[in-house]
């Protein structure tokens, strides 16, 4: 991975020049096709986005339209069939199974609609987690747990297992976990899928601190009310970005 | 870094499902400790051997009347073994420096109102020496004793107590051998118990005493020879048969009768049967270690697919390929290592019950130790592999869909 050794103004430098400089993510007629025996699901038929640094980001869409496998492709956990795609200036489309693993590692952050904490291991633990697979020290490692169990307001829970917690304070753990090695990007899908509806608006409101903070913030949503806390929409028809704006269009979900 | 991390967290999983931890290192238990007592048996009988032929004299040939038996079926009528013989041996045999002759039959020996039947020997003066015994009370009958055909007696040590006299009351009695009276005038050390026989439990008399007065032959039951120093002990088998077939008039490509046998052929012959015994053994042994690292296998397959949201999860968050693998990996060793622990208290437990339990002499050997926890760590890699591989080549996308 040679281009590491370059900073990310350098990496920026060698963008297109039509891209922003403060862009975290951009996409280039990203596809994105899965092969059902003789079918072909096209989940994803061209998605063109950029989003900058410090933007709260709503994806809005029906069932089907995209928004996870667009994600799993920003969080890295997934490589486009064709198009291209810069996050923070590392052209991710050719990059190694490796590779993704270390910028998952260090440049993203993600919340899940099931939480996806480790069921054995501590709040404090499922925390530091992150930090294990950068190599940081124990000491290191706690400290920052702490630091992050703090920050969603669990400071008194660092020992509890995700069984001893409620659904609020779970994804709250499943945010530290996404805050901890301070990446570039938090992408959260369906974050509030899960939990009623006060939790889901104290979930938001940590959302916007967060974001208030600098954080970069990309949430998956398919519900009006929670996408509102975001200054931009993007909204998701097969496969494709049917608007991108700041005034919220009605989705039929 | 990570490895300490990853050890804690294979731990951590064992200890969750510890039934299942403990049944899946059945396997390599077992077969750890079967090696470690296996060998452990081997080398005790190695040892006992070796200590017991040291007992007998290491250069002392015996020479037996009767065909080889290799040779077929020890028959009678060959020429006896006698005193002639011996005295050949003696005079012309020049890698030789003793000659032993041993006439033996089991005997009533009287001492007051004790009776017993213990094996008289008429031999010579130097018995004791050749034999590795001492006297521990009063003194060996002398070559002019045994010259003036004295009704001495030596005895072995169990004898005092066989007819109920402390051993050192019993210099200066008189017993009776075949109702003809013998003085006891010494006692000889203790050699313990040699299996099919007790040396213990047997009276020196002078040969020619036992020759003329008791058992009115000039036939032995064995001739013991030691062998000089400087000589190897084949070269004085080669001129001991030579004299032996001149004396006995066998003509060339007849066949001996008589055995001539070294400790160090029998000892040898020991170590053959020590080495089969243990090889069959150990391909047991091997055997249980190759099912133990199946069932770890297996165990470490169905690991991977429960835990296929961990990996998701894990891998969501930043773990590499070769991190899973570790960590897989590591569980399965850690799965084996603590089983090959496991197996070689085991191992030792039962090496201690044997020993006690059926008097086997056994030596746990750090050799057997090292080689069967290395290879427990062997079979942990191996079995391990696999399902480590599996797990590190999940996708991470699918893996996080597991339900
Ligand atoms: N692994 C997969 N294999 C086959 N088809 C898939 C897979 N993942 C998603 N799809 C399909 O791609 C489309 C988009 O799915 P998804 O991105 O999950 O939608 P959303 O999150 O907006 O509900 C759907 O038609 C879905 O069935
Ligand atoms: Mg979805």
């Amino acid at each position: 991975m040679a281009k590491d050794i370059k900073t990310t103004a350098e990496r920026m430098a060698m963008l297109p020049a039509d891209i922003p400089r403060d862009a975290v993510i951009v996409t280039r007629n990203l596809k994105r096709e899965y092969v059902m025996g003789s079918e072909v699901v096209r989940a994803l038929q061209g998605v063109d986005i950029t989003i900058r640094r410090n933007e709260l980001v709503a994806i809005m869409g029906p069932s089907g339209s995209g928004k996870s496998t667009l994600m799993n492709m920003i969080g890295c956990l997934d490589t486009p069939s064709e198009g291209e795609y810069w996050l923070n200036g590392h052209r991710v489309s050719e990059l190694d199974d490796d590779a993704l693993a270390r910028i998952r590692n260090k440049e993203i952050g993600f919340v899940f609609q099931t939480f996806n904490l480790l069921p054995r291991a501590t709040a404090l633990a499922n925390v530091e987690l992150p930090m294990v697979y950068a190599g940081a020290s124990g000491k290191e490692r706690r400290q920052k747990a702490e630091h992050a169990l703090e920050q969603v307001g669990l400071g008194n829970r660092m020992d509890h297992r995700p069984n001893e917690l409620s659904g609020g304070q779970r994804q709250r753990v499943a945010i530290a976990r996404a805050l901890v090695n301070n990446p570039s990007i938090i992408l959260a899908d369906e974050p509030t899928g899960n939990l009623d509806s006060a939790t889901s608006v104290e979930i938001m409101a940590l959302f916007e601190t967060l974001h208030d903070q600098g954080q970069t913030i990309i949430l998956v949503t398919h519900e009006p009310d929670i996408a509102a806390h975001a200054k931009r929409q993007i909204v998701l028809r097969d496969g494709k970005v049917e608007s991108d704006g700041s005034t919220l269009v009605e989705v039929s979900a | 870094m990570m490895i300490g991390e990853t050890i804690r967290v294979a731990f951590q999983s064992i200890r969750a499902n510890k039934l299942r931890a403990m049944l899946t290192m059945l396997g390599v238990i077992i077969g750890v400790a079967a090696v470690i007592t296996v060998v452990a048996m081997g080398t005790g009988a190695q040892r006992s051997v070796e200590a017991r032929i040291n007992s007998l004299g290491a250069n002392l040939i015996q020479i037996q009347a009767g065909q080889d038996r290799f040779a077929g079926v020890a028959r009678e009528g060959g020429a006896p073994l006698t005193t002639d013989d011996a005295d050949a041996l003696l005079r012309e045999v020049s890698s030789i420096t003793a000659v032993v002759p041993e006439m033996s039959r089991n005997q009533q020996v009287v001492s007051g109102n004790q009776n017993i039947n213990v094996s008289v020997v008429g031999t010579t003066a130097n018995y004791p020496d050749a034999r590795n015994y001492t006297i521990t009370h009063g003194a060996m009958f002398t070559d002019g004793d045994n010259g003036s055909r004295q009704r001495y007696a030596v005895v072995g040590s169990e004898v005092p107590k066989m007819l109920d006299v402390p051993p050192a009351a019993i210099i200066g009695r008189t017993i009776t051998i075949r109702a003809i009276p013998f003085e006891v005038i010494g006692v000889l050390s203790e050699k313990g118990s040699q299996g099919w026989q007790n040396p213990d439990e047997q009276i020196l008399i002078p040969l020619n005493t036992a020759r003329y007065r008791v058992m009115g032959t000039d036939r032995l039951r064995s001739i013991a020879v030691t062998v000089a120093e400087d000589v190897p002990q084949e070269q004085a088998m080669v001129d001991l048969e030579r004299i032996m077939r001149r004396e006995h008039k066998i003509r060339p490509g007849g066949v001996n009768d008589f055995q001539i046998r070294s400790p160090r052929e029998f000892l040898a012959t020991a170590e053959e049967t020590t080495k089969t015994f243990s090889a069959l053994l150990l391909s047991i042994a091997g055997v249980s270690l190759l099912v133990g690292g199946i069932g770890i296998m297996n165990i470490m397959l169905v690991s991977v697919t429960e835990r296929t949201k961990e990996i998701g999860i894990r891998k969501a968050l930043g773990a590499t390929k070769i991190v899973i693998m570790g960590q897989f990996l590591i569980e399965a060793l850690v799965l084996c290592l603590t089983g090959g622990a496991l197996g070689i208290v085991l191992g030792w437990v039962m090496s201690q019950v044997v020993s006690d339990k059926l008097g086997w002499t056994t030596e746990i050997s750090p050799t057997a130790v090292m080689v069967a926890f290395g290879f427990s760590a062997f079979v942990g890699l191996f079995f391990g592999l696999w399902p480590a591989r599996r797990a590190a080549g999940l996708d991470p996308i699918q893996a996080l869909r597991y339900e």
